[in-house]
């Protein structure tokens, strides 16, 4: 790992950043973006330092929107500022949104004929397992009970009564973020600080 | 026809962008619900499916927003539900990235951050939960989504790898009679 003030290999242009981010849209699947982001951005080019990254990484995950894109555009943002977002962001975005456009006219050509529909059935149950595995990753993290009181609350409510997911969040989060400030009241003062 | 599609794919992604907590898969059943209950731009089936290309497609598995305007509204749909969705919280992340570097270590932004995650892992399920009815997916659909789970679980567990077996193993087991669901 480099420390945080080795100084790039290569200057960040526009066009390398581009370069880098177009690069890697295509090579996203089923997340680990940020893995390879890491390793571009921060190992190999010294763009960045590993603290920055961290924070804009952590950034990221707490606002809406996949937690990918939100890293590349801040990366582009301190590199290049608002344009730099701007090339970061389509490079990310644009390839894998060509690539699925093409995809849905092959499907509308071949998705009625039998075993590519089967497949694409396989895939989707397995795409399920996708979404599984990191929904109990993240809950691997979450500690105590009201957590998971919140969570069940929000797939019982969203899930199996199919209400309207948007009120339900906005009615949801307020109590959620103020059961975690108390929990953390009492780390904290349990830690003696 | 086609102005009034586009407006209702913008009504409905705009605001999802800005509640997609961690990107896509918190948002799945909301665009179930939108897509097939609310405005009827395909069936179950056809979402299962839109779902199951957007996962084997690179790119983060939101883009299957650009799908379901491409289903609802030809190209321009699918412009306008993939800028609907990430254009809101773009806008927000770059905002908040500009003015608020200071807060970085702030006890509320950690106290926001360990809210917000059980709110996702509930929608997250929820989403799991309403792509497996709209499947309409019976005992080998349920048991191959529970072995995809364990297997990606596995910290050398490849998604590409878990898709293709999937694909692979239904596609054989209709060509030899046995339809899976």
């Amino acid at each position: 790992m480099p420390p945080d003030d080795a100084p790039p290999r290569s200057p960040a242009t526009l066009p390398a950043l581009l370069a880098v981010f177009l690069q890697m849209g295509m090579v996203s699947f089923g997340g680990g973006l940020s893995g390879w982001m890491h390793r571009e951005i921060v190992e190999r080019r010294r763009w960045m330092g590993e603290e920055r990254f961290l924070a804009a990484l952590a950034l990221g995950q707490v606002l809406p929107g996949p937690n990918s894109v939100n890293l590349a555009l801040q990366i582009g943002l301190q590199l290049r500022g608002g344009i730099g977002a701007v090339a970061a962001g389509i490079g990310l975005l644009g390839p894998p949104f060509l690539v699925i456009l093409v995809l849905a006219l092959l499907y509308q050509r071949y998705g009625a004929v039998g075993p590519v529909s089967t497949a694409l059935a396989g895939v989707a149950a397995a795409g399920i397992g996708l979404t599984c595995s990191m929904g109990i990753r993240a809950a691997r993290r979450m500690r105590g009970v009201a957590p998971f009181a919140v969570a069940a609350v929000v797939f019982v409510a969203v899930g199996v009564l199919k209400w309207p997911m948007i009120p339900v969040v906005l009615a949801v989060i307020p109590a959620s973020v103020a059961l975690a400030w108390r929990a953390q009241q009492r780390e904290r003062r349990g830690h003696g600080g | 026809m086609e102005a009034d599609r586009l407006l209702a794919l913008a009504l409905v992604f705009v605001p999802l962008s800005l509640v997609s907590l961690g990107g896509g898969p918190s948002i799945f059943a909301e665009m179930q619900r939108q897509a097939v209950e609310v405005h009827g731009w395909m069936t179950d089936a056809e979402f299962v499916d839109l779902f199951a290309i957007s996962r084997a497609a690179p790119g983060p598995g939101s883009l299957i927003a650009a799908l379901i305007g491409w289903k609802a509204a030809g190209f321009p749909g699918a412009l306008v539900a993939a800028l609907g969705l990430y254009l809101p919280s773009s806008l927000l992340v770059c905002a908040v990235g500009v003015l608020g570097r200071r807060h970085a270590a702030s006890p509320v932004r950690a106290a926001i951050e360990r809210g917000l995650a059980p709110v996702a892992v509930g929608l997250i399920f929820a989403g799991a939960l309403t792509l497996l009815q709209a499947a309409e997916a019976g005992a080998v659909g349920v048991a191959t989504t529970a072995l995809a789970t364990l297997a990606l679980l596995h910290p050398r567990g490849s998604p590409y790898l878990v898709l293709a077996i999937a694909g692979l193993a239904f596609a054989v087991l209709g060509a030899v009679g046995l339809a899976p669901r």
